[in-house]
C-alpha cells in the first residue's frame, strides 16, 4: 500500500503545492469580504490562517517520522510545505498588523506586552532565515551548517502551539490536542540510543 | 420602578413593523403601558445609537454551555428546553421561593432598551433588550436589610448543554453583584431582543444586562437569584482571578493582562472596521460612577 501510494506521489511535482496551497487564503478572504466568516469576519480570518500555518508547520514536522515508521516518503514536497506555513504566518501577522490592532503605538505595546504576542512573535521571527534558506543555494552554501540551522523549526512550532494555548481563554481543548500532536512529534525524534550516548558521555566527563 | 431609565431611539426606531412584540413579550408590554404613567422621572438620556442586526446579535455569542467558538451556541442552543422554567430566589429575602417564568411575566414591567454591550474581548454591540429592572423582582422578594451581594447561576444540564460536559470553567455558571449594583436602574433582565423572545443563544428565557460591565458578568439563562451578605464566587475569577475580578466594570485605563481595553471594534463593520475607543463604564459614567466613589478601580478590577 506505502509502495504503490510512494509511486503515486512520485509522480506529483513538487510545484503543483504553491499553487495549491495559497488557494486556502483566496477562499478565506474571499469569505471575509462576502460574510462568509461571520459577525466578526477579522478575527475569523486572523485565526483562520493561524490555524492553517500550523497544520502546515505540523505536517512539516510529521514528514521525518512518516518516512522512518511509516515507510511514506513527503521529502520531496517538504520544503514547500515549509515555505507555505511561513508564507501563513506571514499573512497572519499582516492581518493582526493592518486589519486587528490598526494602531501603530500599540503594534509594539502589544508585542512586549502580550505574553501570547510576544510568544507568536519569537516563533515568526525564528521561520525568516529558516525561509530565506530554503533553496538549493543556501543548502549547498551552508552544508552542515544548514541541517543545524533547520532544527530550529522544531522550536518555531513549539513556540506556536504554546501560542495558542495561551490566547484560548479558560481551559480549552483544541489548542491541548495542537500542542500534544507537536509534544509527540518532537518526541519521535528522540533517538534513545543517542541520548544514552549523550548522557554517557556528560556523566563521564 | 420600572422606567427609571430610557433611551432617546424609542420602539419604533429599532423595531421594523414586520417584528412585533409576540405573547411572552407582550404579556409584560402591556403591564408596562398601563404602568408607565406612573412611573417617576426617567434618568440620563442617551444618546442614538444604532444597534447591530438581529443576526450579529444572534449568531456571535460567548456562551460556553454551548462550544467556545462564537458560532458554537447559535449552532448548539436550540437543544435547550426553557419551557417549563422557573427561578429560584432564595436567601435573605423576605418571599423566598420558585418562582415560575410565567407568574414573574406577569408582574414585571418590560420595556426596551438599548444598550452598549461590551464583550472583555474587547469587541462591542448595541443591543436593543426587552426586559424590566431586576430591582423590580428583587423587590418582588423581599430583600431583607443584612443582604449585601445578589448571586446568580445559570442552569446546569450537561444533557442538553454539552459544554457542560467539559471542564472549560466550573460549572454551573455562576456570577454576583453588589446589591447597589443589582438595584440600579440601568441593570435588566432582558427576555427578549427587537422585541421578540430572545434566542436561546442570548441566553433564553431569561438572562442579566448589566451595561455598564463587561459582558461576561451579565449572566444567561439564569435559575438561581440568592440575596447574601458575603461577596459570591463568580465563574471567570474562580478560573483566572488575576485576569477577572469581582467587578469588572468596563475601563479603557486598566488593561487586561493579555490585551489592551483602551478600545473596541463594534461588530458588524466587516473587515476593514475600524477600532473605536472604549467608553468609561462602557460610556454609562453618569449613572453609575457614583457606586464606586473613593475605590480604587485599578485594585478592585
Ligand atoms: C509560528 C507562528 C504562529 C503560529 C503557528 C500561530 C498560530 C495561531 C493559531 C493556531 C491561532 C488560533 C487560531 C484559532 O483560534 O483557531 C492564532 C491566533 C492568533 N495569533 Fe498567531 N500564530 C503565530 C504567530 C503570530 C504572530 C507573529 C502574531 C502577532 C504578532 C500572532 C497573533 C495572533 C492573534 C492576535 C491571534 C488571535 C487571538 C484571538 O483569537 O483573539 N500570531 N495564532
Amino acid at each position: 500500500m506505502v509502495d504503490s501510494l510512494n509511486t503515486a506521489l512520485r509522480r506529483v511535482p513538487a510545484w503543483l503545492l504553491y499553487i495549491v496551497l495559497p488557494l486556502p487564503a483566496f477562499w478565506f478572504l474571499y469569505l471575509g469580504l462576502t460574510g462568509g466568516l461571520g459577525a466578526e469576519p477579522i478575527k475569523a480570518l486572523e485565526q483562520e490562517l493561524g490555524e492553517f500555518a500550523l497544520q502546515l508547520l505540523i505536517v512539516g514536522l510529521a514528514v521525518t517520522p512518516l518516512r522512518r515508521f511509516a515507510g511514506l516518503n513527503l521529502i520531496r514536497f517538504r520544503r514547500a510545505i515549509g515555505l507555505m506555513a511561513f508564507f501563513y504566518v506571514a499573512l497572519h501577522l499582516l492581518t493582526w498588523l493592518v486589519l486587528d490592532v490598526q494602531i501603530l503605538s500599540q503594534i509594539w505595546a502589544d508585542i512586549v506586552k502580550r505574553p501570547y504576542i510576544t510568544i507568536g512573535m519569537a516563533g515568526f521571527v525564528l521561520l525568516v532565515p529558516l525561509a530565506l534558506t530554503s533553496n538549493n543555494w543556501s543548502v549547498r552554501r551552508l552544508g552542515p551548517r544548514w541541517r543545524k540551522l533547520h532544527k530550529l523549526t522544531y522550536l518555531a512550532v513549539l513556540l506556536g502551539g504554546v501560542h495558542y494555548l495561551m490566547l484560548a481563554k479558560g481551559l480549552q481543548l483544541e489548542p491541548l490536542l495542537y500542542l500534544g500532536v507537536i509534544l509527540g512529534l518532537l518526541a519521535l525524534r528522540i533517538e534513545p540510543g543517542k541520548l544514552r550516548r549523550r548522557i554517557g558521555r556528560r556523566s563521564a566527563a | 420602578m420600572a422606567n427609571r431609565w430610557k433611551n432617546t431611539l424609542t420602539e419604533t426606531d429599532v423595531t421594523p413593523e414586520t417584528v412585533y412584540l409576540n405573547r411572552r413579550q407582550l404579556m409584560g408590554g402591556a403591564a408596562g403601558i398601563g404602568l408607565a404613567g406612573l412611573a417617576g422621572p426617567a434618568m440620563a438620556q442617551e444618546d442614538a445609537l444604532e444597534p447591530n442586526e438581529w443576526d450579529d446579535i444572534t449568531t456571535y455569542n460567548n456562551f460556553y454551555e454551548f462550544g467556545t467558538g462564537k458560532d458554537d451556541p447559535a449552532r448548539n442552543a436550540h437543544a435547550l428546553t426553557t419551557d417549563p422554567w422557573s427561578v429560584k430566589i432564595d436567601g435573605m429575602v423576605d418571599n423566598p421561593g420558585e418562582f415560575a417564568f410565567e407568574d414573574i411575566m406577569a408582574r414585571m414591567t418590560v420595556e426596551e432598551r438599548i444598550y452598549r454591550f461590551r464583550c472583555v474581548e474587547a469587541w462591542s454591540m448595541v443591543v436593543p433588550w426587552n426586559g424590566f429592572e431586576l430591582a423590580d423582582l428583587l423587590n418582588l422578594a423581599g430583600v431583607q436589610s443584612g443582604a449585601k451581594y445578589v448571586a446568580f447561576e445559570t442552569l446546569y444540564r450537561p444533557d442538553e448543554m454539552w459544554g457542560q460536559k467539559y471542564p472549560v470553567l466550573e460549572w454551573p455558571y455562576v456570577e454576583g453583584l453588589r446589591l447597589d449594583e443589582a438595584m440600579h436602574p440601568l441593570t435588566i433582565m432582558a427576555t427578549g431582543i427587537y422585541g421578540r423572545d430572545i434566542p436561546n443563544q442570548n441566553g433564553a428565557p431569561l438572562r442579566l444586562v448589566v451595561p455598564w460591565k463587561y459582558g461576561f458578568k451579565s449572566i444567561k439563562s439564569v435559575v438561581r437569584i440568592t440575596l447574601t451578605d458575603q461577596e459570591p464566587p463568580t465563574s471567570w475569577n474562580i478560573a483566572n482571578g488575576r485576569e477577572y475580578g469581582f467587578y469588572s466594570n468596563v475601563n479603557p485605563e486598566v488593561d487586561h493582562p493579555r490585551w489592551s481595553q483602551a478600545s473596541e471594534r463594534r461588530i458588524g463593520g466587516g473587515l476593514f472596521a475600524r477600532k473605536i475607543p472604549t467608553l468609561m463604564f462602557n460610556g454609562y459614567e453618569e449613572e453609575v460612577a457614583s457606586l464606586y466613589e473613593g475605590m480604587d478601580l485599578r485594585k478592585f478590577i
